[in-house]
């Protein structure tokens, strides 16, 4: 590792550092449970106009219930906008409504803040469905997260109440006061380092050698802005952040890593706060540090390595693996970019992860894998982690002798049950089990560019991608049929809603609980022991489920290229 | 300790052996479902080996034969620890047999008519003379009578049972010793507390504890998802062109369920039950032993836990010009007549302290201890009087008053939780002996180890605050409850539970059953009342109040014994990851020869290899199982590192040596 490179990871690494504490600090302001004055003006008029009593509360189910009424309601006005963009205005380009295939896949992808895109988005979308069909379910699917992850800690740190919160007054909070000044001032920033922001048709140019070639705008500034603060991930462009529109600058591409995670750590401490007891949101962001840094410095050795089958043809390894990158990118950021974007359930790319090594891709692909609680999605991140404290606090309560618990609750069998099909099940439901159906019928297979192990990496890593709620492509799957946007729109539900509502019901069981004041038999969660059987937990889980298919694929791929084996 | 020869008996084994044969009536194992989905697979192994064309039939049967012997391991287990449960039991119903009982018209009419113990009813009235059985569990309504209940206790001296107080309940099939009681039948036949015992520890009625229920869950959900691991690789593999059959596809789910901590988890339980009425503690649920492990706050009794059953003399203060040696003889002389506990332990400070030496034969008179004098005494026949009792009632019978030395030294005992007696000679006050209650040796260094562990110690006792405090900083214990009365007792566990926290408590009388069912952990003396054993989850048949100790310590080292055996059983697939998945995958990738870490010889040998170590590492833990995990007591943190590093560790290292060692033996005796 040269030392450039090695500064530029402990940057980031510091960064991170410094920056969440900060945005857990915000987000308790903006999210904090009373407020008056001027600030209070703007939720007000939401409740007002939408009749909410924003002073009542709800129990899990009612929460629920109202989640899942405004994200189906949130897909189904996507749907019809996308489906019939043409009758709509703001469509310059007079782009055609989309197939109700691509329409549905598209629909389910943003409001599920997967934002997985079966369609290059500068020649498919018109600037109508962009602004008011995506970028609203943009801030929407992270505000869901967000409300999710309330929850939840209100249920650890209340007792004694059925009362998780109100779920329409968390989404206003997350949308009104957190995700759109922070948008609003990202977007400047973006705008400043060159990313365009107009309503302007596409414009032709002439290219050095000639040819003519067009070069697409719109408002992509504000619409990136959002796709990285909110996790989504779905570019303006095909390309997204490798795009120079999308991402200009050397110092746009480090203020979205940053931006990529600073919302899913924030929530950490959010979290730690509201829990009076800032020892765990540190555990919890240690737990989520490690594998990540882990995960930098394997991605960084792989790609580093270069192509064993390029250097006999004149390329210098030294030069390490550049095919699909950026070259004023380089290795260093493209490998942050991809782990950041994995980890964070973010999906965003700026080089191609089909075009990584075998190992280089297989990181990416485990990020997702391990259930996207390392940072993650916002709100989804931290939620789906908390999840994995309560299975290990189990394991860990056993060990010691008492019944497991965590900040005092006591997780027992109906928490164990919930928490199982919350962390356990639905990952594996929809990247194995959805994901054999397309590589075995030959309507699945018939989109794949590569035989052999890497043909199966590909389709892997989109049904992983989808189920995860990431977004991010191997690319080499032709992914917009009627086949695989179903397909993908199923895991991607699965992927989201599996563990949302068994979540929900883990919240309302925990706030009806006592709370359990600790001893010294009480097992720490805040301790470095804790923190790596978290870590374990996570990887054990993650490595146990994925192990034979991945050995199908990254992991075969890898030691045949090493054999010198060629498919 | 016991030790894992006992543990294994011949006598034991064979049954066991036999029922992990019917145990395979898919009915029972239903109750477990790790092992039920086991032998699902194993039945569907079979069968295919013998439809797949037949070109690994050796292979495949060998396979399933193997996944046949990890679910009658695991029914061995559970048998063996039902045996153990058995054993006891079968000692106790022999306490049960048919016996002759004198059944009375009422409680007025003497007149008895001979029935057998089996017709015996609720609430019938039988008399109960010296020599014989009593029929069935009861509570002594009129009289009094030693019992010898040795046959439920192991205890050879005879306890006495009165009507109308707290040790007014008897057991069936204990012996009257001597005179003659009414008992009150409190149980119709099948119902009563030896008939729930036998039960209980043949693990018959055993319901699941909520922590079992929770662990069970928790395995389901990690069967279920290498079920879908499994049953979605043909698919996966097929894009490679690889096929695999069913008899490896079974030989790797087998291994990856949690067939280690499935097939050992009622085992565990069963012999948790077991280690606790081997101290005879009767419980009266699992889920009660389950909760002493999460206790927090234990209420402990002052009298007979924390301090000797009653008060002792220590130290002996003359007054005046009186020496030692001279208010030692007086005082030896006065208690010779003194039969109380009390009076004898004055003697054995004397005697201990060889202070003095009293000659019988110089006694003329021997004055008794009477609770209406309160006081003892001898008459020499050189006329010497010595009188010794209670301060007031010697100055009262010496005619004296104190003097201003003798009242600062009776009110500082006093003051420091001691009893003061006063010692006379001829009239004349030769000095004091204090009377303190004496703290058990160890008893300190025990509350030190509950604190570590994380619970709170509170005694309770009916002293005054002053005594109670002085008792409490020497044993050592966090808290006290002076003055305590059953009111006092229920409020203060309330409040600890409304804090959120776990209470056990143990008592005898009727006025603790409130408390006794208000706690989380109730332990009943067995010499209690009726309503105290009802009210209470746990039984001991000792009556030593030290054992509340010792349940909670059973109930850690069950949960433990659980997580240690979850967290080795996951770890453990790492390793067989290594084995099979290369084993399956070579023929077609052959680079990925290079996971085969262990190299082990052959993917045929390599499978099997894994399979039988995923087997036999059940036998090998069936002692761990039983005994339980060894539990010292220590912090959670410790704890936690201690059994991370040998069971998550372990876990992880031992089966790449075990597989390896298992595939070097198989090439060897050439199976593959």
């Amino acid at each position: 590792m040269n030392s450039a490179d090695l500064i530029q990871i402990l940057f980031f690494a510091v960064a991170l550092l410094l920056l969440c504490p900060l945005a857990g600090r915000y987000l308790q302001a903006m999210l904090a449970p009373d407020r008056s004055g001027a600030l209070a003006l703007p939720e007000r008029i939401v409740y007002g106009t939408c009749g909410v009593d924003a002073g009542r509360e709800q129990n899990w189910a009612e929460y629920a219930r109202a989640l899942l009424l405004v994200n189906a309601g949130g897909i189904a006005l996507l749907f019809a906008i996308l489906r019939f963009q043409h009758l709509l205005p703001l469509n310059p380009s007079g782009l055609p409504g989309l197939s109700w295939h691509l329409a549905l896949n598209t629909a389910v992808s943003f409001t599920t803040n997967t934002n997985w895109q079966s369609y290059g988005g500068e020649s498919t979308m018109s600037m109508f469905s962009q602004a008011f069909g995506l970028t609203v379910q943009n801030f929407l699917s992270p505000a869901t997260g967000i409300a999710v992850v309330l929850a939840l800690v209100r249920g650890l740190v209340r007792r004694e109440t059925a009362n998780v919160g109100n779920f329409y007054v968390d989404m206003t909070r997350s949308v009104l006061y957190v995700l759109l000044p922070l948008s609003l001032l990202f977007a400047l920033l973006l705008v400043w380092q060159g990313v365009p922001q107009n309503l302007e048709a596409a414009v032709s140019a002439s290219t050095l050698e000639g040819a003519q070639q067009t070069l697409v705008q719109g408002p992509v500034a504000s619409q990136e802005a959002i796709k990285i603060l909110g996790t989504n991930g779905g570019g303006y462009y095909n390309v997204n952040s490798a795009h120079p529109y999308e991402n200009p600058t050397p110092l746009s591409n480090a203020l979205q890593l940053l931006a990529m995670l600073s919302l899913g750590g924030g929530l950490v401490f959010l979290f730690g706060r509201m829990a009076g007891d800032k020892r765990q949101a540190w555990a919890v962001f240690a737990a989520m540090m490690i594998p990540l840094a882990i995960a930098v410095g394997c991605a960084y050795w792989a790609e580093s390595q270069g192509n064993p089958f390029a250097t006999p043809a004149g390329v210098d390894p030294a030069l390490a693996n550049m095919e699909g990158k950026e070259v004023r990118f380089g290795t260093v950021s493209s490998v942050l970019y991809a782990v950041f974007t994995t980890a964070a359930s973010c999906g965003a790319v700026n080089a191609m992860h089909d075009s990584f090594t075998a190992l280089g891709g297989l990181v990416p692909m485990v990020m997702i894998q391990l259930g996207e609680v390392i940072f993650g999605g916002v709100g989804s991140g931290l939620y789906g982690m908390l999840v994995f404290a309560l299975l290990t606090v189990f394991i860990a309560g056993l060990m010691v002798g008492r019944t497991p618990e965590y900040l005092g609750k006591k997780i027992e069998a109906r928490e164990m049950k919930l928490a199982v099909f919350a962390a356990l099940i639905p990952m594996p439901l929809g990247i194995l089990v959805i994901g054999a159906f397309a590589i075995a019928l030959p309507a699945g297979v018939a989109g794949l560019a590569n035989p052999g192990p890497h043909g199966l990496s590909e389709m892997l890593y989109a049904y992983t991608s989808a189920t995860g709620n990431n977004g991010s492509a191997f690319a080499g799957l032709t992914a917009n049929t009627e086949f695989h946007n179903s397909l993908l729109a199923l895991a991607m539900l699965i992927g989201r809603f599996g563990p949302i509502v068994p979540i929900l019901a883990i919240a309302g069981s925990l706030a009806a609980k006592k709370r359990i004041p600790p001893s010294a038999g009480t097992f720490p969660t805040h301790g470095a022991i804790f923190v790596a059987l978290l870590i374990g937990v996570i990887l054990i889980v993650g490595a146990l489920t994925y192990f034979p298919t991945l050995a199908l694929g990254p992991v075969a791929e890898h030691f045949s290229t090493l054999a010198g084996q060629q498919f | 300790m016991e030790n894992s020869a006992s543990l294994m008996s011949a006598s034991l084994l064979k049954p066991a052996l036999i029922e992990s044969i019917t145990k395979l009536d898919p009915r029972k194992l239903f109750r477990n479902p790790v092992m039920f989905m086991t032998a699902v697979i194993a039945a569907g192994s079979t069968l295919a080996s013998f439809t797949g064309g037949g070109q690994s039939l050796g292979l495949d049967l060998q396979i399933a034969l193997w996944l046949w012997f990890t679910v009658i391991f695991a029914n061995f287990a559970e048998a063996l620890a039902e045996g153990r449960g058995k054993a006891r039991a079968d000692a106790l119903r022999s306490a049960q047999t048919e016996t002759q009982a004198k059944k009375l018209a009422g409680l007025d009419n003497r007149r008895f008519e001979l029935v057998s113990n089996r017709t015996l009813r609720k609430n019938d009235l039988v008399l109960v003379e010296a020599g014989e059985l009593i029929p069935g569990d009861g509570e002594v309504i009129d009289g009094i009578a030693s019992v010898d209940e040795s046959a439920i206790t192991g205890e050879s001296a005879p306890v006495i049972r009165e009507s109308g107080s707290d040790r007014c309940a008897v057991t069936g099939g204990t012996r009257v010793v001597s005179d003659a009681i009414v008992v009150r039948i409190g149980a119709d036949p099948g119902e009563s507390f030896l008939d729930r015992m036998i039960a209980l520890v043949e693990g018959a009625s055993r319901q699941k504890t909520p922590n079992e229920i929770a662990l069970t869950v928790l395995l389901i959900g990690l069967s279920l998802i290498f079920l879908l691991v499994v049953m979605t690789l043909p698919a996966w593999a097929s894009y490679a062109g690889i096929s695999l059959s069913v008899p490896l596809l079974a030989a790797l789910l087998v291994t990856l369920i949690p067939t280690t901590i499935g097939g050992l988890l009622s085992a565990i339980g069963i012999a948790g039950m077991d280690r606790l009425s081997a101290r005879n503690l009767v419980a009266k649920s699992g889920r009660a032993v389950e909760a002493a492990g999460d206790v927090d706050t234990l209420l402990i009794d002052k009298t007979g836990t924390i301090t000797f059953g009653n008060r002792r003399a220590t130290h002996l203060v003359p007054v005046g010009d009186v020496s030692r040696e001279q208010l030692a003889e007086a005082a030896l002389y006065a208690s010779l007549a003194d039969a109380t506990p009390e009076g004898k332990s004055i003697v054995e400070l004397i005697r201990e302290q060889k202070l003095a030496d009293a000659d019988a034969n110089a006694v003329a008179n021997r004055i008794e201890f009477s609770a209406s004098t309160r006081l003892s005494g001898a008459d020499l026949h050189d006329g010497t009087q010595l009188r010794k009792g209670a301060v007031q009632a010697v100055l009262k019978q010496s005619n004296v008053s104190a003097d201003a030395e003798t009242t600062k030294l009776v009110e500082k005992i006093a003051r420091s939780g001691g009893t003061p007696l006063a010692v006379s000679r001829n009239g004349k006050l030769l000095g004091i002996i204090a009377l303190t209650d004496v703290v058990k040796p160890g008893i300190k260094a025990r509350f030190d180890e509950l604190r570590r562990m994380g619970i709170r110690t509170v005694m309770i006792t009916g002293d005054n605050p002053l005594t109670a405090a002085a008792i409490a900083a020497e044993a050592g214990v966090d808290d006290y409850l002076a003055e305590a009365t059953p009111e006092k007792k229920l409020e203060l566990i309330r409040k600890a539970q409304a804090e959120g926290r776990l209470v056990a408590m143990c008592g005898d009388g009727s006025n603790d059953a409130p408390a006794l069912a208000q706690a989380d952990v109730g332990v009943a003396m067995n010499s209690g009342t009726p309503a105290a054993r009802e009210a209470a989850n746990l039984i001991d048949l000792d009556s030593d109040p030290t054992k509340l100790i010792d349940v909670v310590l059973v109930g850690k080292q069950m949960l433990i014994s659980r997580g240690s055996l979850t967290t080795f059983s996951i770890a453990n697939d790492v390793a067989k990851y290594f084995a099979i998945v290369p084993a399956l995958f070579t023929g077609v990738y052959p680079a990925l020869q290079a996971l085969n870490v262990m190299q082990l010889q052959s993917p045929a040998s390599a499978v099997l290899s894994a399979v039988i170590f995923n087997a036999l590492i059940i036998v090998a833990l069936i002692p761990l199982a039983l005994r339980g995990t060894p539990y010292k007591p220590a912090s959670a943190s410790e704890l936690l590192a201690r059994n991370l590093g040998l069971y998550g560790l372990g876990g992880l290292v031992a089966p790449f040596i075990g597989i390896k060692l298992v595939d070097l033996a198989i090439n060897a005796l050439g199976l593959v």
